[in-house]
């Protein structure tokens, strides 16, 4: 029967020769081939000591920003709790007594700010929502923790050190914020 | 008796037995290190320099592992398995001749525990008990998948010890004596039995794979089909003395293999010196040369994929015998014409 179209292709159902059969010229092939192996470079990234490079849109751990002088950004508007799919953001809005202008830039601030980072995708929406650029996700990984509580960060590990600043500057290129 | 002797023989024993667990034990470190070359990655490098210690570390996480057995299990020959198998593994190093003589305390020190006029032979019996060791390990577990791994590993050891002990006869012939001593001495230099008898090489080899149950004839534990076959009930040390048997096999194998076809301690341009220094270089060749086989051994291993269980048997059976018995036939009449008999 001739076939429509020519795709069709016949089975070959061929005996093996004896030098096939012997499979030894085959071994010796696969042999060959593992020994230049021994000689490539391998891929390897040596975890604790190298660490990769994440690009700079990389959603890790979660960082609460200070402004140029040293005050914190957020408000405690909520928006980023709003936006969260997982719910994973929770905080207590406080209202800012005299004198604590250094520390807080506007009269309301987030008396606890807590991320569960178990129940955070790291999806960058509360990045997104947020209007007074007070959080924002960085290329840290979460560390692993023993207990579930630990998970639960507080303003103790979010908001960044005066001292040691987290460099987000190559995040703001990206996406909304490019036109600023 | 001689205490000389005495003395002599139990510092070899003792010495034979530490380099033969000390290289089983790098050996697993070195089969890591060469299947991560082969494939590219690294290979266990955390335990102390280039992961030295690793061999430690692994056999003190076998100490501490719970040694369990299954109530149903034969409980003695449950115990009693890996010792035949680590038994078997350690007895045959004592026929093989490690070098030649050495002059030390006034005394002519001979390398090797036990000339034993049959060596060969010797090593044939005892690595064919190594299979009761499996056996009895499969049987004893009272699972269904060690005692296919067992069925496996016997059924396999049969038919390639035939292939095996014809390959050997060729040599037998040429050297004419069966004690390893003899067949050493007959390959002075370089004049290896490999070069007189390639296929026989290549049978011996093949059926040293078989006789180790190392990939790819490695049916009896394949992981992937019987869940690690006759020792998947074992844990703890027992399971540790299976794998160091193994291990301690391949090593005893590659070393049979050397003397066997590789001249054992000889090397080219050995006549140039005499005395201790020989010996120790014969030593040293003789180890170079063990080693070798052992990467082979891995290399094969991390090369090719396990052979299915009809194809494992249509090569022993007809494929390695019949091969075997020709070159058999062909080196006798060679040798009978040689020697003029049918004059």
């Amino acid at each position: 029967m001739k076939s429509l179209t020519n795709r069709s292709k016949m089975v070959s159902n061929k005996k093996m020769t004896f030098l096939e059969k012997l499979y030894l010229p085959a071994i010796l092939g696969g042999m060959v081939i593992t020994f230049k192996h021994l000689f490539k470079k391998n891929n390897t990234l040596k975890y604790p000591e190298e660490r990769k490079v994440f690009a700079p849109v990389y959603r890790g751990q979660h960082v609460l920003k200070r402004d140029e002088h040293g005050r914190e950004n957020c408000t405690a508007c909520g928006l980023c709790a709003v936006a969260c799919p997982a719910e994973a953001i929770t905080m207590i809005a406080g209202e800012r007594e005299k004198g604590e202008e250094v520390l807080y830039r506007e009269e309301k601030y987030a008396e606890t700010y807590e991320i569960n980072m178990l129940r955070c995708i790291f999806c960058g929406l509360c990045e997104e929502a947020c209007p007074k650029e007070a959080i924002f996700l960085t290329d840290r990984l979460v560390e692993p923790q023993f207990e579930r509580e630990d998970f639960i960060m507080g303003k103790d590990l979010l908001v960044e050190d005066v001292n040691n600043r987290i460099d987000i500057s190559l995040r703001q290129l990206t996406g909304k914020r490019k036109e600023k | 008796m001689d205490t000389g002797l005495f003395f002599e023989k139990l510092i070899l024993v003792v010495l034979l037995f530490t380099i033969s667990l000390v290289i089983a034990m790098y050996s697993t470190y070195l089969e890591r290190k060469v299947a991560a070359w082969f494939q590219d990655r690294v290979g266990p490098d955390r335990a102390g320099i280039w992961g030295i210690l690793q061999p430690l570390a692994d056999g003190g996480k076998m100490f501490f592992k719970e040694d369990f057995t299954p109530v149903n299990a034969d409980k003695w020959l449950f115990i009693i398995a890996p010792g035949i198998a680590m038994f078997v593994a350690l007895i045959t190093s004592s026929v093989i001749p490690w070098g030649p003589n050495i002059y030390a305390f006034g005394r002519d020190i001979q390398l090797q525990v036990a000339n034993v006029d049959i060596g060969i032979l010797f090593i044939m019996g005892f690595v064919s008990i190594g299979v009761y060791g499996i056996m009895i390990g499969g049987w004893s577990s009272n699972n269904k998948f060690s005692l296919f791994g067992a069925i496996r590993a016997s059924s396999q050891m049969i038919s390639y010890e035939l292939a095996m002990g014809i390959s050997v006869i060729t040599i037998v012939l040429l050297s004419g004596s069966l004690a390893l001593d003899d067949i050493v001495k007959a390959q002075h230099g370089i004049n290896w039995f490999v070069f007189k008898q390639p296929v026989a090489f290549i049978i011996f080899f093949v059926c040293a794979l078989a006789e180790c149950n190392r990939a790819p004839f490695d049916l009896a534990e394949c992981e992937s089909e019987l869940i690690g076959g006759y020792h998947t009930e074992y844990s703890s040390m027992k399971l540790g003395f299976f794998l160091f048997a193994e291990y301690t096999n391949m090593f005893i194998s590659s070393a049979v293999i050397a003397v066997l076809f590789f001249g054992g301690y000889n090397f080219p341009g050995m006549d140039s010196f005499s005395g201790n220094w020989l010996a120790l270089m014969c030593v040293a060749a003789f180890f170079i040369k063990i080693l070798f086989f052992i990467f082979v051994f891995m290399w094969v291993r991390w090369t090719i994929p396990r052979f299915r269980y009809d194809q494992l048997m249509h090569l022993g059976w007809k494929k390695m015998i019949p091969i075997a018995l020709i070159n058999l036939l062909i080196t006798a009449l060679v040798i009978a014409f040689w020697e003029g008999w049918f004059n």
